[in-house]
Parts: C-alpha cells; structure tokens; sequence
C-alpha cells in the first residue's frame, strides 16, 4: 500500500469518508474557538457535563420522531439550554458553586436519558446516541453541522472583545457597565449548539472529546486566544483526519478512533509542549541579553 | 451636580447584617483627592465597592456620575490568562468603544506614561507584581474616567514604583478628577492628599488632611479598632428597626 493509497484513497472512492471529513471540518471549526475559551474559563469540565445534559432532550425527540435528525437536534438544544441556566441560576442564587450545580444536574440528566432511551428503544439506538455513527452523516446532518459551525463562529467574532474580557478580568467588565452575565449566556449557548453538531457525528458522549482535547493541547503551543483558537481547529481537523483513516484502515469505531487521535495530540502536548510542558523546562534555552 | 461628585446620603453597607460601613454622609468634592484611611475592618474596602455598585447598600444612597474607573485591592484577574499587556491596557477604552467598535486608541501612550513603553507584545503572565500595578494603572489612563477609586494601590509596591504611580495620580488630580484611595500609610496620606476620610465604619473625621490626621482622632480610630460583636442589637438609628 502507497502513502497515497494509505491517505487519500480512502476519501476519493467513498462518499461517506468524504461527508464524514467534512463533517469533522465543521466539527473542528465551530468546536476548536469554543473550547479554547471554555478552557479559559475553566469550564472544562463544564463542557463535559454539558454533553451528558444533552441526552435526555435528544432522547425525548427519539421518542416523539424516531432516529431522525430534527427531533434529536432540537431536543438537545432544549435539554442543553435548560441545564445550563438552571445549573447557572443555582450557582447564583444559592451557596453551591456552578461545578457542582452542574455535576448535580448532568448526573440526573444522564440517568433519564439512560433510561428514557432503554425504555423506549432497543440498545442498538442507545449505543448509536450514546456514540453516534460520523460514517451515516447525511446530507442533512452535513448541512446542519456545517450551519452550525458557521454560526458559531460568527457569533464568536461579535462577541469576542467582551467575551475575552469577561473571562480574564471579570471583576473590571463588571466595572465599566459591561454586561458580563449575558455575553456568558451568549457563549453557553454557543457550547449547547457546537456539542449538538458533535452528537451528530461523534454520539452525546464522545461530542466534547473534539471540543476540548485539541483546545486543552493548544495551550501549549500559544500564548495568545486567537493563535490559541487557531491550533485548536488545526488539531481537532487533524484529529478528525487521521482518525477516519485509523477507522477505516483498522475497522476501529470512527468516534473513538477519532477522539483517541485527539487525547494522542493532548499526551504529546503536554511532553513536548512549547510553554509549559514537562521538557520545556528540561530543555535550556540561552536567555536574552535583556 | 457635577459628574464628578459621589454624594453619600446616611449610607449602611453591612455584611450579614453586621454594618461594615454604618450611617455615613458626606461628599467627595468634584476635584478632590482624598485618602481614606482606618484600621482592618474599617469598611474602606467596603465603601469603595458600594461607590463602584458591586455592593448594595443596606440603607441610605449613593448619588453619582455614571463613569467610575476602579482598582480593586485584589483584582479578580486571571494572571495566567494568554493576553498581551497591549490588548489588555486597550480594554481600558470600553466606556468609549464598548465591545464591538473599532479600537482607534494609543495604548503606546498609556503604557509609556507609566514607563512600559516596550512591554506592549509581552504575556502578562510575564510581569511583575510592580510592573502588574503600572499596566493596570495604563488601563485607568485609557478610561480616562472623571471619578477614580483606587483600593489600596500601593499594597506590596516597590517605592520607585510608589513614587511614580503618585506622580500620576498627582497628573490626574491637576486635571480635575476627583480621586478617592484606600491606603494604609499615613504618612503618604500627610505627604500627598489634601483631603482625608478617617474611616471607622462611621466617618470619625473628614475634611482637610492636616485637621484629621492629628493624634485624638487616630487615638478614637485605635481604641475603637475591631470591635465585633455577635450580640450587638439592632440599629435604630434612621427610623429603621
């Protein structure tokens, strides 16, 4: 096997390893920026908990339209929405952190999802929810995932300066009359819309594995939001890439594979990485004059 | 009144009902540049918030402008935040640009004013505690707000660095912007603020600073230091009970 038949070929004789590249594209376009900020934010962990709140919804339009596109991507908006005002709405009114309102609710959410979907469906559906299946992406989902990114990223852009501000000196946007609390509510929508387009492809659980492994690797190859951002999306397309090809090639489920190229990009991030990796400060570099 | 006047009308700022700032009134003149200084616990902190309006008051109220630049003594900011000491001083024009106008301002300016002219490209993770202050102290430049709270500015600052941020804020009071800092040296308060708020929780003196920065005021403000008590009853004063 060439080079060339090892990673191209696959993408020119099949359809569906071209709809699912793109889909990964889009995927890392919309997700790659996003993540970036929620791990500014530290909200990590948010993101993860979001993807499991998303299930409940997406299993509540399964059981009202079946395995189709827009009854499970309105469900998750809504489920996703709900959870992260109501964890939001906890955090601030009462003496619970937002981490822990969010574990709260996502743990819930979770079990109802669980159990909805096992109730009402077979495991095949379940496991297809829980995992999504990239290689079906149709035309629809395609369109929707690619909406989505674009959406994202416009709203990105006009939000960016208080956005960034609200994250690095929240006490100084507060300060100056800035509305800190709406562009948060902005953004988390943004996080509900992004990690719906990853259910499509990658399933609820594995949809913020392309959202925060390449942003949390990113961290240690830029030192600015917007290079920081662009490493990001590099990553998560690399990522999506070269786990179609590890899919295909190996007949390895396409999400996992997927996601494990990510987590393989964060390992070597975290080692090799430019600021701030383990080597970093084993390798001497001459300092400056001044 | 002037935009640059914040008038305290019977203002009580407490924390879970324990007053930190207790029926205070008076006036900060548009122009002025006073010091506020008290022992721990004296509400200072505490009355700088409720100007800003991160705090609401308990009673009585605030009667001011609608730009306000303040410096928090402990500032909420992410020092590990990936941003350059240029982007960061350029928030400074928010009230001006808001969030989404274009940014058609000279931050080289403000950076040089407090001598960082070439930190412009630099991490902020990169500076020192010094340095930090003179970069927040570039962002005030930019607000260029008529009214300036500054919370304990010179907490853990180098004297150069003491010296030269003092020189600014003399600038800033030359030109008519009213100025209220927290500090804790009373010397540097004899030194540099005509006016003087001896705080503790109520206003023991306020006026000119060599009228109340003399030994019986600052005797009243020891003796009367740190008194806390869990069973303090009810304050009726201002009709409330």
């Amino acid at each position: 096997m060439t080079v060339a038949e090892a990673l191209i070929t696959p993408f020119a004789d099949y359809a569906f390893m071209r709809r699912a590249l793109v889909a990964c594209m889009a995927l890392a376009i919309g997700s790659g920026p996003v993540g970036v900020l929620l791990m500014l934010r530290r909200m990590s962990l948010m993101g993860d908990a979001m993807s499991h709140a998303v299930l409940p919804g997406v299993a509540v339009g399964f059981i009202a339209a079946g395995l189709s596109l827009w009854g499970m991507t309105l469900g998750g908006i809504a489920a996703g929405l709900i959870v992260a005002v109501l964890a939001g709405a906890v955090s601030r009114n009462t003496l619970l952190r937002e981490d822990a309102s969010l574990a709260g609710f996502y743990l819930a959410s979770l079990a109802i999802g669980v159990m909805l979907v096992s109730t009402h469906g077979n495991s095949l559906d379940l496991l297809h929810i829980l995992f999504g299946t990239i290689l079906a992406v149709d035309d629809p989902a395609l369109l929707l995932v690619g909406g989505i990114a674009s959406l994202s990223t416009l709203v990105l852009a006009a939000i960016y300066r208080p956005l960034v501000m609200e994250c690095c000196d929240p006490g100084f946007l507060r300060s100056v009359g800035g509305r800190g609390g709406l562009y948060h509510l902005v953004f988390l929508v943004l996080v509900v819309l992004n990690l719906v387009a990853g259910f499509q492809a990658l399933g609820t659980l594995m949809a913020v594995g392309l959202m925060m492994l390449p942003a949390a690797g990113a961290r240690f190859w830029a030192r600015e939001v917007a290079s920081m951002a662009a490493v990001a999306i590099a990553v998560a397309f690399a990522s999506g890439y070269f786990g179609l090809l590890v899919s295909y090639h190996f007949r390895a489920p396409s999400g996992p594979s997927i996601v494990l190229v990510a987590a393989g990009f964060y390992g070597l991030s975290i080692v090799f990485g430019r600021y701030g990796g383990l080597l970093s400060g084993v390798v001497r570099r001459r300092h400056f004059y001044r | 009144m002037s935009a640059a006047t914040i008038a305290l009308e019977n203002l009580t700022v407490s924390y879970a009902r324990h007053p930190a700032v207790h029926h205070l009134t008076g006036s900060f003149a548009p122009g002025s540049l006073t010091a506020v200084v008290g022992p721990n616990g004296a509400g200072k902190s505490t009355l700088l918030k409720a100007i800003v309006g991160f705090l609401k008051p308990d009673e009585g109220r605030i009667v001011r402008g609608r730009e306000i630049a303040y410096l928090p003594q402990v500032a909420e900011i992410d020092r590990e935040f990936p941003i350059t000491v240029g982007d960061f001083v350029a928030a400074g024009a928010w009230t001006r640009c808001g969030g989404f106008r274009s940014l058609r301002i000279d931050v080289g300016a403000a950076l040089g004013a407090v001598g960082m002219q070439s930190f412009s490209g630099r991490g902020i993770g990169t500076l020192s505690g010094g340095q930090f202050q003179r970069m927040l102290f570039a962002r005030l430049i930019l607000q260029d707000a008529p009214v300036i709270l500054l919370d304990e500015p010179f907490a853990a600052i180098d004297a150069r660095t003491v010296a030269d941020l003092m020189r600014l804020i003399g600038t800033w009071h030359a030109a008519g912007k009213t100025i209220v800092a927290v500090l804790h040296e009373l010397e540097l308060a004899r030194a540099q603020f005509p006016q003087t708020l001896l705080l503790m929780r109520e206003a023991i003196a306020w006026g000119a600073t060599r009228e109340v920065l003399i030994p019986d005021r600052l005797a009243v403000m020891r003796e009367s230091a740190m008194r806390f008590d869990d069973g303090a009853e009810i304050c009726t004063l201002g009709g409330a009970a």
